[in-house]
């Protein structure tokens, strides 16, 4: 089936669209000449947006409501007022997540989530999920009369501008949401950050279970300073409660596709290996010489963090 | 002199919790139906042993009412509902079908929700996040929808006062401090209570505890499986492998090789 009628979950962080938006409208471009963004709040960037691709902005007021119920159900209202798109386009986050949710229900449609890549034949359109920490590439082809539902991880599609106008924002108000409304967001809390974002750093220096306590975490952050890349962390230390989630890679956490990617005292956890493997080059520094980390190393030191960092750090202060 | 009031509130909750293979051993997809192979012994997934307790440190903190459990497994496998039972969950339904492999992330929503509704809804709903074998990781807000409920993802710290839910949810810049009335469902990360250990007590008392096995047939819940699924795989392949590199024991020394590989990419 042709895909007529693209749409895209856009968001923006500090009145940009982010990375993953721009990511995912040129796909969407490069599938459909018809390409609508829909974004919480007023502010939409029309002229980003439209740079890359997208030729119509919906735009949902969603006032203190949380994004999943209050823009799925405008998006419904939409749907029901006969524009129906055929494939609809979320970034793999906890925003993309609520609102595909919701709206797969409304709509009783299928979702596929973690996808890398998107085709259309012609005669159906297939995703590919990656599983088993990558390992094994799925291809999911959907069945039936569209929306098709499907989120993607960041940075699957390098984001390319189009050179487009600036989109046409309509504004989508929220439907009474009844119960259903009743979860509402009281304050924000912004955890501070410094360097470069995690995402986005050209050097990540990643830390996890094999540094044994949460101060020396220290050591991470440390040489991470020193390379002027940013810090990361495995989930069982974030669980665990030594870093805050936003230093989390993997598969709950962050995409890093850095040029260099050092893994401290981490084994490499399928659930880590799929949010780190695209990195340009890897090194890994692990007392177990059978951690699966080294399977994807460039470089293994099969030895002791509390030993191997301080010498990286005190060497790189002596230059 | 002044009165003396005591209200005493029950609090009854569903968790969801999803038995998994031992993630432990590697996984593996069963060749004829592209799925992933649950044949061995299933255990509770770590993901939801967060929701045990916090399930359990709710209903203790309100001072009355009872945690029961949810579970879809194809093969009648209880192994995992006794470790939550274990916990201090007080019965289960378990919806095993065979009819019910190959279903996808709404029909499993639409049959939790149909098992949340078998046992006369609760006060609050709890999934995690998502599974750690499938982590689709939509189920929870689906079944809030089917049910008509609002909901609370990625709750990092989650607290009852005056009959309503205060949640902190994670956010990617930080977290939200969010109110949410009752009857709802939640969604919690992995990390925000600290599950306890069964005691043998509680194991022995698990045995048991009601499991109230059903069918999809039971639920009304038409059609499940591949079936209703609206979507097939159509391929199934190898990624391509990234080789692996040097693999050097440290003897003290192997520090300079880091800097060295960090000064041929010219980052020094």
């Amino acid at each position: 089936m042709a895909l007529n009628n693209i749409w895209v979950f856009a968001q923006a962080a500090n009145g940009a669209p982010t990375s993953a938006t721009l990511e995912l409208l040129t796909k969407a471009r490069s599938l459909s000449s018809n390409v609508t963004a829909f974004i919480a709040g007023s502010g939409a960037d029309a002229a980003a947006l439209g740079e890359y691709g997208a030729t119509a902005v919906l735009a949902v007021e969603i006032g203190k409501n949380l994004p999943g119920v209050a823009i799925a159900s405008a998006l419904k209202s939409v749907i029901d007022g006969g524009n129906t798109p055929d494939l609809i386009m979320f970034p793999q986050n906890t925003e993309g997540r609520d609102i595909m949710s919701r709206l797969s229900v409304k709509l009783d449609k299928t979702v596929i989530t973690n996808n890398i890549d998107i085709t259309d034949s012609g005669d159906g359109v297939t995703v590919v999920t990656p599983i088993f920490g990558g390992n094994t590439l799925v291809s999911t082809t959907f069945t039936g009369a569209g929306p098709f539902l499907a989120a993607f991880r960041p940075k699957s599609f390098a984001a390319e501008s189009a050179g487009g106008a600036a989109a046409a924002v309509t504004a989508v108000s929220v439907p009474d949401l009844g119960a259903t409304g009743s979860a509402q967001v009281v304050a924000v809390h912004v955890e501070a950050t410094t360097g470069p974002k995690l995402d986005e750093a050209n050097i990540v220096v990643a830390g996890g279970r094999g540094l044994g306590e949460a101060p020396s975490f220290a050591m991470v952050e440390e040489l991470a300073t020193l390379l002027k890349g940013a810090p990361g962390a495995s989930r069982a230390i974030v669980d665990a409660g030594w870093v805050p989630y936003s230093y989390q890679v993997g598969q709950t956490g962050k995409v890093v596709k850095p040029t260099i990617y050092i893994a401290a005292g981490i084994s490499g956890a399928t659930q880590h290996m799929v949010g780190m493997k695209g990195s340009k080059n890897i090194i890994a520094i692990n007392k177990d010489k059978e951690a699966p980390i080294f399977g994807v190393a460039d470089l293994g030191i099969v030895g002791d963090v509390h030993k191997v960092l301080p010498q990286i750090i005190a060497a790189l202060k002596a230059r | 002199m002044g009165s003396v009031s005591v209200t005493m509130s029950l609090m009854n909750v569903i968790v969801c919790v999803k038995q998994i293979p031992d993630p432990a051993a590697p996984g593996a997809l069963d060749g004829a139906t592209n799925t992933l192979k649950r044949d061995g012994k299933l255990i509770l997934d770590d993901s939801d042993a967060y929701g045990v307790e916090m399930a359990l440190q709710l209903v203790d903190k309100a001072g009355g009412g009872e945690v029961s459990l949810i579970s879809m497994a194809p093969n009648g496998e209880t192994a995992g509902l006794r470790t939550a039972l274990a916990m201090g969950a007080s019965k289960a339904v378990l919806v095993s079908d065979p009819a019910l492999q190959g279903s996808d992330a709404l029909t499993t929503a639409k049959i939790l929700a149909a098992a949340v509704q078998r046992l006369g809804g609760a006060d609050l709903v709890i999934g995690a996040t998502e599974s750690s074998d499938g982590y689709t990781g939509t189920v929870p807000e689906q079944m809030a929808e089917l049910l008509g409920l609002p909901s609370v993802t990625f709750a990092k710290k989650v607290s009852v006062e005056g009959g309503a839910l205060k949640v902190d949810r994670q956010t990617e810049a930080g977290y939200d401090e969010v109110t949410c009335a009752l009857p709802a469902l939640i969604s919690v990360t992995a990390g925000v209570v600290e599950p306890r250990y069964p005691s043998f007590k509680g194991i022995m008392a698990a045995k048991s505890k009601p499991v109230e096995e059903v069918t999809a047939a039971d639920l009304n819940v038409t059609p499940v499986g591949w079936a209703g699924a609206g979507q097939k795989i159509s391929n199934v392949a190898q990624a391509e492998a990234r080789q692996a590199g040097e693999v050097i024991e440290d003897d003290g020394e192997t520090f300079g090789k880091i800097v060295g590989f960090l000064e041929n990419l010219k980052v020094i």
